[in-house]
């Protein structure tokens, strides 16, 4: 499904290079972890992923079911099946949580040629899905992520995802800043969209996330590259023994 | 060359060869007192201070420069709304096209009529509540159009007015320059909402004085419009009684030069006050400036200015905005912010907020500020699905929420935010 080959980006205001060639191949149904220190450029794949401005690639690929993602708009990767919840999810003032959610919802229909969901149809499925997230009718009302603590912010990107509905969900860092019980909350919701179709990338620091979404492979990423690939008992030998025994490995 | 001579040849070109309309003796005393108004204080120029940021000019030359008319294929505001028309064309009134001049909780009449009566309660405002407002700053336009104004409505609200009152401003001829002078008198305990639209003019100076008895309601949304070559200059001057509520919303699409100014007196205890405006400028030849002044002279009242402006390829906006708390208006309650959404390096926003207060016990704030759209908010709704020009609409709408929000009548408001999402969509790039 998300073929990413020999990519190497660099910042577009510095001579910074992040990634230095990284090699990833996830499969239609599969949750694959990416653990790694801080500064390992894990949030800059998420980034560049979803095309955020700031970034320059500077060689190789990455593609979605064929599509060439680098080439696209966010919007367009978007309404590919590409989904970022995001580390820092932002606050829009002014923009109302479910005006939000409808007019994404509608203009990915619009952009795969379907027509837009009915405001009764709509809403009725926020309703069932906010509530599984026990997020409350008055936090849809509110505008986007204003005002919500960390653990709701959190929620209202899996809630996101829920009614977006991709094919391809990163999720960056979604257990910072979180309890334990809402992380609980936020790994339930991403276990109920698991599927056959849908596959995931969880970029985390921590081994505990993954005790909650259990992922078939683990990568670690140091400085700027994919250092080792193995099985979830990876994530365990770093919550272990830390990062250090596995990147002196490496070198 | 001195001001002072600047400003008097800058009088005498603009009046050479005026003659004061004559009526009933006392509306000839108001119009010879406004005259001798202009001439004390001299008409503005680029150097007196109060129009530091904007260049009257075109507004006191002789001859009203010309402004080509546009269509860009809308309906007229507000057309679902139940209400009395009164249509002016190039400033002048068209009874055929306008409806009866009369409605419940309402007294209207064309100014001229009003103005041939001897005895008549418009007396006691016209060009009264103007000269109020020329304390502590010379509005020597707002005087001008009290001496020379051909037309306009007086209206006395008698209760709560069953519709609102729709002044139409229709502008059909290229070299128009148009004077009209409106009236109200909102009764003790009465109400109205008073609707303006359109362009009105090649050059439009307006003036509307106000005066809002104990308990009173007054609305006012106006929507100044479309033609971009257009000028316009105008004044609202209100006296605000006792527990009274006078709120005023103003939607500016498009315009060479419009200036507003709102003066605001506050005379009685537990009174508010608002006043609101949008503006939404595209091109080097944009330029907007909402000038007001509100005087706090009573105990437990409460302004507030909320003023948002969109600017886009070079365009201009200004905003000079002063809350006066006078000795003993204590529990005043003023609240001040003008910003102005940036869409590119080459727009600009010139603020200077002012508050001057006499009193010890009050809550005074104000904000200026001036921005680019949230690149952040931008991306993440992108990475949703939001194409970027759809994005960029909802965050500027987003950004203008606060000023629209001013605005009771939904219905009114979701109109105004119809048309302005259609701006959006015709001016982006």
């Amino acid at each position: 499904m998300l073929e990413i080959k020999g990519l190497k980006v660099k910042l577009e205001e510095e001579d910074k290079q992040i990634l230095k060639g990284v090699d990833l191949s996830i499969d239609a149904g599969s949750v694959h972890a990416i653990m790694g220190p801080n500064g390992s450029g894990k949030s800059t794949l998420s980034y560049v992923l979803s095309g955020k401005d700031g970034y320059e690639v500077t060689g190789g690929s990455a593609s979605l079911d064929g599509h060439d993602l680098l080439d696209l708009d966010p919007e367009e990767r978007a309404a590919i099946g590409l989904f970022l919840a995001f580390q820092y999810p932002v606050e829009i003032p002014g923009v109302g949580n479910m005006t939000f959610l409808r007019t994404a919802v509608n203009a990915q229909r619009k952009a795969r040629g379907q027509e837009e969901i009915s405001a009764g149809d709509f809403l009725k499925e926020v309703r069932a899905r906010a509530k599984s997230l026990k997020i409350d009718a008055d936090m849809l009302k509110r505008p986007v992520n204003v005002g919500f603590s960390g653990g709701e912010k959190k929620r209202n990107e899996i809630l996101q995802m829920a009614m977006l509905e991709p094919k391809m969900c990163v999720l960056d860092e979604t257990d910072s800043g979180l309890d334990v019980d809402a992380m609980k909350l936020v790994a339930e919701g991403v276990n109920a969209l698991r599927s056959e179709g849908r596959s995931f990338l969880v970029i985390t620091h921590y081994q505990r996330l993954l005790d909650h979404i259990k992922p078939d492979v683990v990568h670690i990423m140091a400085d700027g590259r994919i250092v080792k690939t193995g099985g979830p008992e990876l994530a365990l030998e770093v919550e272990n023994n830390g990062y250090a025994d596995i990147l002196a490995e490496v070198v | 060359m001195a001001l002072a001579k600047l400003k008097a040849d800058t009088t005498e070109a603009r009046l050479e060869g005026v003659t004061l309309p004559g009526a009933a003796a006392w509306s000839n005393a108001a119009r010879a007192d406004a005259l001798a108004r202009v001439r004390q204080m001299g008409l503005p120029t680029r150097r007196d201070e109060y129009w530091k940021y904007t260049d009257p000019t075109s507004l006191t030359v002789p001859t009203a420069p010309e402004a080509a008319l546009f269509d860009n294929d809308e309906g007229p505001l507000f057309d679902a709304v139940d209400r009395i028309r009164i249509v002016f064309v190039d400033g002048v009134f068209d009874p055929d096209a306008s409806d009866d001049l009369s409605g419940e909780g309402l007294e209207i009449s064309r100014l001229a009529d009003a103005m041939a009566t001897d005895i008549h309660w418009a007396k006691d405002l016209y060009g009264v509540l103007e000269a109020r407002g020329q304390n502590p700053v010379d509005r020597a336009l707002a005087a001008l159009n009290t001496a020379t104004a051909t037309d306009g409505v007086v209206i006395r609200v008698t209760g709560k007015a069953s519709k609102p009152v729709n002044l139409i401003y229709l502008h059909r001829d290229v070299a128009s320059d148009a004077v009209l002078h409106n009236v109200i008198k909102v009764e003790a305990g009465a109400e109205m909402t008073l609707l303006e639209t359109g362009p009105a003019a090649a050059r439009f100076s307006k003036l509307l004085e106000v005066d809002v008895a104990d308990g009173g309601r007054f609305h006012h949304v106006r929507a100044q419009g479309r033609d971009h070559e257009r000028r316009a200059v105008t004044h609202g001057f209100a006296r605000i009684g006792e527990e009274s509520t006078f709120k005023s919303f103003t939607l500016t699409f498009n315009g060479v030069l419009t200036r507003n100014e709102c003066v605001l007196e506050i005379v009685g205890d537990n009174a508010t006050a608002h006043v609101a405006g949008v503006c939404v400028g595209d091109g080097t030849d944009f330029h907007h400036d909402d000038t007001v002044f509100i005087t706090h002279d009573a105990v437990n009242c409460e302004s507030r200015q909320v003023f948002k402006k969109v600017l886009r390829n070079g365009a201009t906006g200004v905003f000079q905005g002063k809350i006066l708390v006078k000795e003993g208006a204590q529990k005043t309650d003023g609240y001040q912010i003008s910003q102005s959404l940036l869409l590119d390096d080459d727009s600009q926003f010139l603020a200077k907020p002012e508050l001057e207060i006499y009193a010890d016990d009050v809550a005074c704030s104000h904000g200026s500020t001036s921005g680019a759209i949230d690149e952040d908010a931008l991306f993440y709704l992108r990475s949703r699905g939001v194409p970027e020009k759809a994005a960029t609409s909802l965050l500027t709408l987003a950004f203008l929420a606060e000023a629209l929000e001013e605005i009771e009548d939904e219905g009114l408001a979701e109109e105004l935010r119809d048309r302005l999402e259609s701006w959006l969509q015709r001016h982006s790039s």
